[in-house]
């Protein structure tokens, strides 16, 4: 059934349009009946022209301009209809005009032929083609045989004001106006011969532009048309000065709706709504009583026709709507007789329709229709008066069968149709109040009824839903759409369409069970109920009872047991008794279909989806619990409460679940088959009590290969019936619950009577939640898995963890496994940054894996402890999370049954992984002052900081320089922090003389090497190997200088005793140097040597100056400054060259005592 | 007087409906669940800036031949559906706006219950006369 529902659903739209369309085309083939408006009432009027002298059949050129004139014809054109008339063709004739109206009684308002007449029959112009060139040898014949036509035209129009005009069909392309002398004055004298207006003649030269021709005839015939048209009006206008109040009221209507209609020809809507709106005012003036009744709301409907579609053509709907209001309101108590009611509601019916139906064109054209005002809600109307109607009819024309026809027919007529519109046919013309003849009127009105009685009111009723159901699609109304084709259904149902009934029916019913309207819903139900029964559906029937017993309808108690009781019969494949109000001739018929079904004994097993139904057993199935361990049985419980009036037996429950193997354990039977399905005493268990819920449990032990699965509930069957008999599967998809329960639960979560109390022994039905589906979860694992380590970690350090496991099983875990690593579904870049070993022995690199994966552990007995000892290089700092699983197998019994289960328990730790220490480098001279740049072969210091960063102790086991080939150290370096342990914030310097050789160009940036530190953390044990971090020296520009000078002077000096100091200045060029030496003098100093020289110093030869400095005063003093001055090399600054030589020195003072140098002195 | 009084819950089901005469009690259900059509349409049409500031009376929800159906929708968006005869054009707008307040209040008292649950059928006897009041008397 869910489906079948489906499918309705994506078929929505198709149906509604299938049903709507054959409805509509079965309207057009009825016949039309008195209430159709009549065609020439409903189309636009258009001037009309006939054209004669076109053999349009076997003259070639003839056909074109007929062609010309006919096809094509778009909105630019003119609005003229044209036809092909013979030339002798006879006209209506005209009747002789009246010169008095005094003893005139008019015997109707409008005749039927009128309008057709002036459409069709009588032309405003007719026109005469005749072939004729200005210069045809043979003008004079030719000539008067062209008077002799218009004059036969002339003479079968007598009496009428239609014009005539000739149409000269010609070879030749005429010369322009003016120029044809011959032709000018040949024009003059045809116009003559025919008694023409010049302005009647024309030339249709038959070259290559006939249509543009044409175009221009038919401008130059549609002024002729309306002008006649106007004469027309000026016409029937002149009568009215003839006309009285008293005899004429009739005329009064008629003159202003032939205006009304002689404007529209003319094309002059807006006055022709005028005279139409005037005409209508004027109908209801008329006197109206019994007999004219018919003809003044017939006339009252065309004349109103016409206004609304006016108006719609003026793009003003709303007047249309206020005038269709105000004609509705005016006619509405106009009934007229009351045995022939029925025709009052069919017209009222015909005007809902017709405006349906003119706003619904003016739609098509353009107009924007709203929700609440579209032309449904006319269609709607018109299908109303149409059921109206039809109950009119029955109640009027259910004559007994003996009552025949009446002899003769009086609505039998001598032409065949009525003289006036809206006339009776035994009495036409007749007008006063009293009908002439009462045995007359009698069989005509018994006429009428029994010819109602024949109508197919059902057909006529549905075409208009249908045209509405339509409409309010559009217009965003889906209820109202429901509720039109619940009455399509309805309606069907009485036309005995049961198929098409329940079609409709259960299509829609879904709509009303999800918005909860019950009282609806039971309704349609209950229709849908008895075109099943008349149908012999058995799934139907079974479907649309159970949801009447149940908790959705709203039926009376007895209606309810009625039914269940039928659907017990169902059950037992019986017959069921036949439902009320029933036609009786379908309800034989269903008795013998159902009897025929009740023999047949296959097909008797049904299944019935109830998800989206509201049936009369609930049914709840849940879990215990969202999850159970393996080692455990998995409880479920289904409850089912029946809301029927009578308790009911069902005779096999079963839970289908998405492991199949289960199923088994999920089953209640019936013990013994083939007991009467009534019999409810003896198996208290398959009874439901109206109202009170049953529980079943059940209860399995799940699979070993299940651990980790969802089992489902796939689907819980209840089988009613037997399986000899008839048996039907109520089939729950999930755990239960309908298409009201959702809501139901969610109520009764709102309530507060959930926190009342319920006794023991009864279970609340709505505290009762649907759990459809469980996890099987391993067994909860046993065992103990503790993590020993110091966090945090240090980047590149062999990190130590241990883990100890400990059984707490009273069986032997076997199988035991660790994964120990890192977690995985980290950053992806970890994966790399990470080394995982067991093996303390090394440092671990890029071959070790990030996660170690079942390390195996062997068996562990109950209470044994087990360590392991891991070790991690994390070779990036920041957290990381590692994962410790351990997992083994043992075995257990479960409800008697021996399992083998694994179990498995996960430890995470996250570890933040730290810097242990910084290190930071300096070049630094000899004197510790900072340098940017060293220079080549003169001695500088590598100056290495080490700080601890690291929360531990870092043990440094020793550094190491390894020296880059363009570096050398001055002496064997050494390390300087061997073994010195570093707490945290703590530093360890370390210092080393170097020197650089020559380089090639005079200046070049030269790496310096790496660094090595060994350390490890103080607490680590003694088998932890020793990590290495190397880092790498930052580079230095190494520069060639030209000369170098040092000084060779002691460490201090003393007062007023002599000190000596020798410069020595190298030169480093293959250049012979000329020096500049200059000794500034100083106060501090007195001093012997040479003040001022030049030298030449030999290309690599050493030049050196000695000096006597006689200090004056004590403590640091300057010394003397030497100038140095290269004249090759003027760029090589004194400041350079000075920074090599010492700036001063400490002078101490003289001695006071035993001092040897002042006893000297 | 109002021929038929309807409250519906926000999710569209009937909460309470009186109508008299009660033989017409099934189409006068199809008229209320009709018009939550109109309902819903102008509910959606206010935009959700706006929903504050929405008069609750709707007006005239649609016409039919024979009633006039109104409108009136809660900031709950419970909807009150009032159904009055088309030949009583004695009724002025002003009178449905009344009517509608009144329904609104007793509406609002029957929330206010503490043993009501919402969402349920309305079963006060307060509301009932409240509505009683205002149905044309039933002969």
């Amino acid at each position: 059934m869910a489906l079948n529902v489906a499918r309705l659903h994506c078929s929505k739209s198709k149906f509604t349009q299938r049903v709507v369309g054959c409805r509509s085309s079965c309207l057009r083939k009825m016949s039309p009946t008195q209430w159709e408006l009549p065609p020439e009432l409903c189309c636009r009027p258009m001037a009309f022209v006939a054209l004669t002298g076109l053999d349009v059949v076997y003259n070639a050129v003839h056909r074109a301009i007929w062609d010309a004139f006919c096809a094509n014809r778009r909105a630019d054109r003119v609005p003229i209809s044209f036809k092909v008339l013979p030339g002798d063709h006879e006209y209506p004739k005209c009747r002789t005009k009246r010169t008095s109206y005094e003893w005139y009684i008019p015997k109707g308002i409008l005749k039927t032929g009128w309008m057709n007449k002036h459409l069709n029959l009588v032309p405003a112009l007719v026109v005469l083609f005749y072939e004729l060139d200005w210069d045809d040898a043979q003008w004079k014949e030719k000539q008067s045989e062209c008077a002799t036509k218009v004059e036969i035209v002339r003479t079968s129009l007598q009496g009428r004001n239609t014009k005539v005009a000739v149409v000269l069909i010609q070879k030749k392309t005429p010369l322009p106006p003016g120029e044809d002398v011959v032709a000018s004055e040949r024009a003059a004298a045809l116009c003559n011969a025919c008694d023409l207006s010049a302005k009647s003649l024309f030339v249709l030269p038959h070259t290559d532009h006939l249509v543009g021709y044409i175009i221009r005839l038919e401008n130059a015939f549609y002024e002729h048309a309306q002008t006649y048209y106007y004469n027309e009006i000026r016409r029937v206008k002149s009568h009215k000065e003839f006309l009285n109040k008293t005899t004429h009221q009739l005329l009064f209507v008629r003159h202003q709706f032939k205006t009304g209609f002689f404007s529209e020809l003319k094309q002059d809507t807006q006055n022709a709504l005028k005279y139409y709106k005037t005409a209508y005012s004027l109908i209801h003036e008329l006197r109206a009583h019994e007999t004219n009744m018919l003809e003044i709301k017939t006339l009252a409907g065309f004349i109103n026709y016409k206004i609304c579609r006016l108006c719609f053509q003026h793009n003003t709907p709303l007047d249309a709507i206020a005038q269709f209001r105000k004609h509705i309101d005016l006619c509405k108590k106009k009934i007229g007789s009351a045995e022939l009611a029925f025709e009052h509601t069919a017209w009222m019916s015909k005007q809902f329709q017709s405006f349906g139906d003119l706003f619904d064109e003016a739609i098509k054209l353009g107009l924007t229709a709203i929700q609440t005002q579209n032309p449904g809600f006319y269609y709607q109307q018109a299908a109303c008066y149409a059921q109206e109607r039809k109950q009119q009819a029955t109640q009027l024309c259910s004559h007994e069968p003996s009552v025949s026809f009446p002899t003769p027919d009086p609505l039998e007529t001598n032409s065949g149709a009525l003289d006036f519109y809206g006339q009776r046919p035994w009495r036409q013309g007749h007008q006063s109040i009293d009908p002439p003849d009462a045995e007359k009127e009698k069989q005509g009105i018994l006429a009428l009824q029994l010819k109602e009685r024949d109508v197919l009111h059902s057909e006529l009723i549905i075409a208009l839903l249908s045209n509405a159901v339509a409409q309010f699609k559009k217009y965003k109304c889906p209820r109202m759409k429901s509720h039109l084709m619940v009455q399509m259904g309805e309606e069907y149902y009485n036309a005995k369409d049961y198929t098409k009934a329940l079609k409709l029916l259960d299509y829609v019913m879904c709509d009303y069970r999800t918005e909860r309207w019950w009282t609806l819903l039971t309704s349609i139900l209950c229709t849908a109920l008895k075109c099943s029964y008349l149908m012999g559906h058995i799934k139907d029937y079974i479907t649309y009872s159970m949801e009447l017993v149940g908790r959705a309808s709203t039926l009376r108690e007895d209606q309810k047991s009625r039914i269940e009781k039928n659907l017990i019969r169902v059950l037992m494949n019986e017959v069921p008794e036949p439902e009320p109000e029933c036609d009786p001739g379908s309800v034989k018929a269903a008795q013998v279909l159902w009897s025929d079904r009740v023999s047949l004994a296959s097909n008797n097993e049904f299944t019935v989806e109830v998800q989206d139904y509201v049936p009369f057993i609930q049914c709840k199935a849940k879990f215990l619990s969202p999850s159970f361990h393996v080692d455990e049985p998995v409880q479920l419980h289904v409850y089912l409460r029946a809301d029927c009036p009578h308790p009911v037996r069902f005779a096999k429950l079963c839970v289908s679940l998405s492991n199949q193997e289960y199923n088994q354990f999920c089953l209640v039977e019936e013990a013994c088959k083939g007991k009467d399905v009534l019999e409810t005493s003896s198996q208290q268990n398959m009874c439901l009590v109206p109202g009170k819920a049953r529980k079943y449990c059940f209860k399995f032990v799940a699979k070993t290969e299940d651990v980790g699965r969802k089992i489902e509930i796939t689907h819980v069957d209840l089988m009613l019936g037997s399986e000899s008999g008839r048996c039907v599967y109520l089939n729950w998809r999930g755990g239960g619950g309908d298409a009201a329960s959702t809501h139901e639960a969610l109520q009764a979560s709102r309530s507060f009577k959930r926190r009342t109390r319920v006794p023991e022994q009864q279970v609340d039905w709505e505290a009762i939640s649907i759990q459809a589906s469980t996890m099987i979860i391993s067994r909860v694992p046993r065992i103990s898995v503790q993590l020993h380590h110091d966090s945090p970690a240090l980047t590149n350090e062999m990190y130590c963890m241990t883990v100890t496991i400990q059984s707490e099983e009273d069986t032997v875990a076997r199988d035991v496994s660790l994964t120990a690593g890192l977690k995985p579904g980290q950053d992806a870049n970890l994966t790399q940054m990470t080394y995982v070993t067991l093996n303390s022995s090394e440092v671990c690199d890029e071959a070790h894996p990030a996660l170690l994966t079942d390390i195996s552990i062997g068996e562990l007995q109950p209470g044994q402890k087990i360590e392991k000892k891991l070790y991690i290089r994390c070779v990036s700092t920041g957290s990381r999370i590692f994962l410790f699983h351990v997992s083994y197998a043992m075995s257990t019994t479960v409800e008697g049954k021996d399992i083998t289960c694994r179990c498995h328990k996960d430890e995470t730790v996250t570890i933040d992984t730290v810097v242990p220490f910084d290190v930071a480098f300096k070049f630094v001279s000899t004197k510790f002052e900072h340098l940017e740049r060293v220079y080549v072969d003169v001695p500088f210091l590598l100056m290495t900081d080490i700080l601890s960063a690291s929360p531990w102790p870092v043990h440094l086991v020793s550094s190491e320089l390894q020296l880059a080939s363009n570096m050398a150290a001055v002496d064997e370096p050494q390390s300087q922090v061997e073994g010195v342990v570093l707490q945290t914030g703590e530093c360890a310097s370390e210092c080393f003389s170097l020197r650089c050789p020559p380089v090639q160009n005079g200046t070049s940036t030269v790496a310096a090497g790496h660094y090595l530190i060994s350390w490890k953390r103080k607490s680590a044990c003694a088998e932890t190997p020793v990590v290495k971090t190397s880092m790498i020296l930052p580079h230095v520009i190494v520069e060639t200088i030209p000369l170098y000078v040092h000084a060779d002077l002691p460490s201090f000096g003393r007062v007023r005793e002599s000190l000596p100091v020798r410069y020595h200045i190298e030169n480093r060029t293959g250049l012979v140097q000329d020096v500049d030496l200059s000794v500034e003098p100083s106060d501090a100093f007195m001093f012997s040597g040479l003040k001022q020289v030049r030298m030449r110093i030999l290309p690599g030869a050493e030049q050196e100056i000695v000096y006597n400095f006689y200090p004056l005063m004590a403590g640091y003093q300057n010394l003397p400054v030497l100038n140095i001055n290269l004249l090759r090399f003027p760029n090589i600054s004194n400041q350079l060259l000075r920074r090599f030589l010492p700036t001063r020195i400490f002078i101490k003072p003289q001695g006071r005592n035993g001092d040897a140098s002042i006893a000297a002195a | 007087m109002a021929v038929c009084v309807a409250v519906i819950a926000k999710e569209n089901y009937p909460l309470y409906i009186r109508c008299v005469p009660t033989q017409s009690e099934l189409k006068f259900h199809y008229t209320v669940h009709t018009s939550l059509d109109v309902v819903e349409e102008k509910i959606s049409a206010v935009g959700k800036a706006m929903a504050d500031q929405r008069e609750l009376y709707l007006g005239l929800l649609y016409p039919t031949e024979d009633y006039k159906v109104y409108g009136y929708v809660t900031n709950s968006k419970v909807k009150f559906v009032i159904v009055v005869d088309s030949s009583n054009t004695s009724l002025r707008d002003n009178e449905i706006r009344s009517m509608f307040r009144k329904l609104h209040n007793s509406f609002t008292d029957v929330m206010c219950n503490p043993f009501y649950n919402p969402g349920d059928p309305i079963q006060s006897k307060a509301f009932d006369g409240t509505v009683s009041a205002m149905m044309v008397p039933s002969c």
